[in-house]
């Protein structure tokens, strides 16, 4: 082939728009969802909670959890000591088939339905050997599970206890904040079917989401805050007692 | 030319250990996923792949698109805000095929006490029954429109919040 000068130039713009598409490789599948625009957590509002363990069934209905498994469960605390500081905790089967009846009135009850507080700055993440385990860019924590080795220290790292590994795939496995319906424009399972919203999904990122003025006028607290994790699981109304 | 005589040892050194870093180099490219490190010390691509999970419950505005009529009685009574899976289920597979997936008759005498069971460690301001002595084994919906449950106006035991919702639903 006999390229001259005219051709090459006229082709090098050609050349160099097809090497770009090249190196772009496919575009990602969710077209109108963009990932910078959000940062997700949860909001629970303890008072309204009445431990009927639609958030539990949900959750393991939709994500496929293992029975004895949980991405999320429910806990009833039982506070009577003199000190009120040593609850008595059950939960269950995770809450999933409800709580026994309580007929004594003594002390205060409340139940705490727990799930992955979304840490922004997780330690289950940082401890993973290699890579299988991160933050969104939107604020979820997730789990790449074609990567996870299975070495289960983020099981160990997690201060909330909310990660399992998977007894039939031999993965860590976790709450995912319901990322394949938020990305679509779904709420998460557990939100949706809470029949009295004390769950409710939060996007810290979007100014007109009802979290701002709630965390403006409300005594809301995070789950160990000692731990410096950036949980962004906030719970309002949180009794002292709560671990 | 003394200098590379002496110095071809460190010299073959060299050229082994650029060859060593190239193949190095080459595996690493090849076994290394495209989009490792797009965001982070992450495979990018995991994201798109968890995203695209199937999805269960299908939300309440599926729900709503068809069935306005039950909208209707439900916003004006005091289940409006529960979501229609919360007691139906997961029906993303009904949402998407209504021909023919049915969802399942449900049971209110599972249903209503799951919530409305008295117990001590339930919010006071929740509304409880001791089912025994409620309805004596009569089952939920021969009274309560699970939809609706308040009792209207004509009913044995007519609660007097019920009266207006009942009026405007007339009026309409």
């Amino acid at each position: 082939m006999n390229l001259n000068r005219r051709h090459f130039l006229v082709l090098l713009p050609a050349a160099a728009v097809a090497w770009k598409a090249v190196l772009a490789g496919t575009p990602e599948a969710a077209a109108n969802y963009q990932m910078a625009d959000h940062w997700w957590g949860m909001l629970i509002d303890i008072p309204k909670c009445i431990g009927c363990g639609n958030c539990v069934r949900a959750c393991q209905a939709e994500n496929d959890v293992p029975d004895g498994n949980f991405r999320t469960w429910v806990e009833r605390y039982h506070v009577t000591d003199e000190t009120m500081t040593h609850p008595e905790v059950i939960s269950p089967n995770g809450g999933k088939d409800g709580f026994p009846v309580a007929k004594e009135d003594a002390g205060k009850y409340f139940f705490v339905p727990k799930l992955c507080n979304q840490c922004a700055d997780s330690p289950c993440t940082q401890v993973c050997p290699v890579g299988a385990t991160f933050v969104t860019p939107d604020g979820a924590v997730l789990v790449d599970q074609t990567y996870c080795l299975g070495c289960a220290y983020c099981v160990q790292a997690c201060p909330y206890g909310c990660r399992y590994i998977h007894p039939k795939k031999n993965v860590a496995d976790k709450c995912t904040l319901c990322y394949h319906r938020i990305t679509k424009g779904l709420t998460t399972v557990c939100c949706e079917s809470c029949p009295t919203g004390a769950r409710q999904l939060v996007d810290l990122k979007n100014p007109n989401d009802p979290i701002h003025a709630f965390l403006k006028t409300h005594s809301v607290q995070v789950l160990k805050p000692q731990m410096a994790t950036g949980a962004k699981v906030y719970y309002n109304d949180l009794d002292g007692s709560v671990r | 030319m003394n200098f590379f005589k002496d110095a071809g040892h460190l010299l073959r050194f060299a050229g082994l250990f650029v060859i060593a870093f190239l193949l190095f180099w080459a595996i690493r490219g090849y076994v290394v996923p495209k989009s490792f490190g797009q965001y982070g010390h992450y495979r990018g691509a995991a994201i798109a792949e968890i995203a695209a999970h199937p999805v269960k419950y299908a939300g309440h505005a599926a729900c709503e698109t068809c069935h306005s009529d039950v909208v209707d009685v439900k916003t004006k009574g005091k289940h409006a805000h529960v979501n229609c899976e919360a007691c139906h289920g997961p029906q993303a597979a009904h949402a998407d095929d209504p021909g023919s997936v049915t969802p399942a008759k449900l049971d209110t005498g599972v249903l209503c006490v799951r919530c409305h069971a008295a117990s001590a460690a339930r919010p006071k301001n929740f509304p409880q029954v001791e089912a025994e002595e409620h309805s004596s084994g009569v089952s939920c919906e021969t009274c309560h429109q699970p939809h609706s449950p308040a009792i209207d106006a004509a009913g044995p035991a007519a609660p007097a919040k019920a009266s207006p919702a009942a009026a405007a639903g007339g009026a309409k």
